[in-house]
């Protein structure tokens, strides 16, 4: 199915939750949500039997300076096509339901997330630093990130 | 006479495997929770080889961070440089000369054998069973030097670049590359004797952690762990990019040859499996590859224009997924790999449930993972 194909279901279903298409630059193209509204439209966007997406090939985290973003990247094995879902987020509270339970794959991802740039999967059933220490202050991939000078008294 | 119980504790203990132990391939620390032999809960603890490319990545240019891949998969250096050049020319809509697609397909195939031949050879050197590490060894050097004859590196080659590749083959390289095939193919029917049929090496491997279909996919695994499930996906196959669709190869799948579908036996069979079909493409590649330029005319400094773009390629331990943003600017905004062995690392937890500690082993073997690729 062609993004401007799966943007309009996901309009027709979600109505306002569904915000827009990011089409022209953007390969694949990406249909914008609410981040309230990732697991539902995520669920659906899984088990809808047109759509199919059974895959979630990367989640990343995104500081685009005025606000956050995740990214999903779907990728459907049975129907054979893919797309990209966007949720931006107020840089204050970062935070957007888990989709763990809709792509089990998707927690390592999630952690890592977390971990780099301080977004909140609330529901997650594990969510922890994953590639930095457990007692790492900040999260290094933000732009506003400062580099510590030490850390345990270690010059870094 | 009375048992004293309180002498023979019950409860369960908690060991800690790695991060330096000579079967986790790297700096991976598994935290067991075991029943006497039988493991309850295995939770991987990575991170100890995190030397933040993301972020560094946000720091040099497109160009510039062709060295830093490399570093991500050092066994298969070539298919990591050659997913950022393909990712960054996806970006920049780059077109590639014909002669470069050609190269990076034979050095990726390669490189995919050489990589293979290591999951191999330390696999079974994990099981018990040193020779067939050196046997693999062996070969695995003959692509280096091959490798070495092309670049002047034998690891971290730095090959590809946005555009093309660094250098056209040298005189003679194509000829060698054929007498490596010849001696090589042969060479995959001596390990199938050596050991692949071996009765304690399938005792080992067969049933073991066994990932059904559904499961690997709604975990996302990729490539040959994919594959060992009996998914018939193989990004070269089923979303070709560069020259492979010119190739004639068939996608292996894991049968439940000796056991289960899906179990540690066809992940290993899969890899053997893939070398003999990667030797048929690159047999194809040097046959037909075409004369002309290798690099296509690329300012040093360029600037994509502002955009997204995910690539995915097929590297050896899965995809490898680059997702680049760019802000029109000489710097990638923010890049993110996706590794297969990543996403690998993700099911490790719910196959190893119950298993013997032994078999721990033998699963993180099977999963062929490289901790630079997940730790980043």
């Amino acid at each position: 199915m062609e993004a401007q194909a799966i943007f309009d279901t996901l309009k027709g279903k979600f109505g306002d939750a569904v915000v827009e298409l990011q089409g022209e630059g953007f390969s694949p193209a990406f249909v914008v949500v609410a981040p309230a509204a990732v697991k539902e439209v995520s669920r659906f966007l899984k088990e809808d039997p047109g759509l199919s997406f059974d895959v979630l090939m990367c989640l990343s985290g995104v500081d685009y300076k005025e606000k956050f973003a995740v990214a999903y990247h779907l990728h459907s094995l049975k129907r054979r096509h893919a797309i990209g879902m966007k949720a931006f987020l107020p840089r204050e509270t970062p935070s957007l339901p888990t989709v763990d339970d809709v792509w089990p794959g998707a927690n390592f991802h999630e952690r890592e997330a977390f971990d780099l740039f301080g977004i909140v999967f609330e529901g997650s059933k594990d969510l922890r630093r994953i590639l930095l220490p457990e007692d790492w202050e900040g999260h290094p991939l933000r732009k506003d990130y400062k580099y510590p000078d030490f850390y345990h008294g270690i010059k870094v | 006479m009375t048992v004293r119980t309180d002498a023979l504790p019950t409860q369960e203990m908690t060991i800690n495997m790695g991060p330096q132990h000579p079967s986790t391939h790297g700096v991976l620390r598994v935290i067991l929770t075991t029943d006497g032999e039988v493991v309850t809960r295995a939770v991987p603890d990575v991170g100890y080889l995190h030397r933040g490319l993301e972020k560094i990545g946000e720091r040099v240019t497109y160009a510039q961070f062709m060295p830093f891949t490399d570093r991500l998969d050092y066994l298969a250096a070539m298919n990591c440089n050659c997913a950022w050049a393909w990712a960054v020319e996806k970006l920049a809509k780059i077109e590639v000369p014909e002669r470069a697609e050609y190269l990076r397909v034979i050095v990726c195939e390669l490189n995919r054998i050489s990589s293979h031949l290591i999951a191999f050879g330390s696999y079974t050197a994990d099981m018990g069973a040193f020779t067939p590490f050196l046997y693999a060894i062996r070969e695995r050097e003959r692509v280096n030097d091959l490798f070495e004859m092309l670049c002047g590196n034998r690891l971290t080659y730095n090959y590809a670049r946005v555009g093309g590749v660094s250098g056209d083959a040298p005189p003679g390289f194509l000829e060698k590359t054929k007498e490596f095939l010849d001696y090589f193919e042969p060479k995959l029917d001596e390990y199938n004797n050596l050991i692949s049929y071996n009765k304690i090496f399938v005792h080992r491997l067969a049933n073991v952690a066994v990932i059904p279909a559904e499961e690997a996919v709604a975990y996302g695994l990729t490539g040959p762990n994919l594959r060992g499930s009996g998914v018939p996906f193989d990004l070269r196959k089923d979303e070709p990019y560069s020259v492979y669709p010119k190739f004639d190869f068939k996608v292996c799948v894991g049968t439940g040859e000796r056991g289960t579908p899906g179990d540690c036996f066809d992940r290993y069979m899969v890899r053997i499996n893939e070398m003999r079909e990667s030797v048929r493409i690159v047999r194809q590649a040097v046959a037909r590859i075409p004369d002309g330029p290798v690099m296509a005319k690329v300012p040093r400094l360029f600037k994509p224009p502002a955009g997204e773009a995910y690539f995915r390629s097929e590297c050896p331990r899965g995809e490898t997924g680059i997702y680049l943003i760019s802000d029109g600017s000489v710097n990638p905004f923010r890049l993110k790999i996706r590794t297969g062995s990543f996403v690998a690392m993700n099911i490790f937890e719910k196959v190893t449930r119950g298993l013997m500690i032994a078999d721990i082993v033998a699963v993180i073997g099977s999963l062929d993972i490289i901790l630079p690729e997940i730790d980043r």
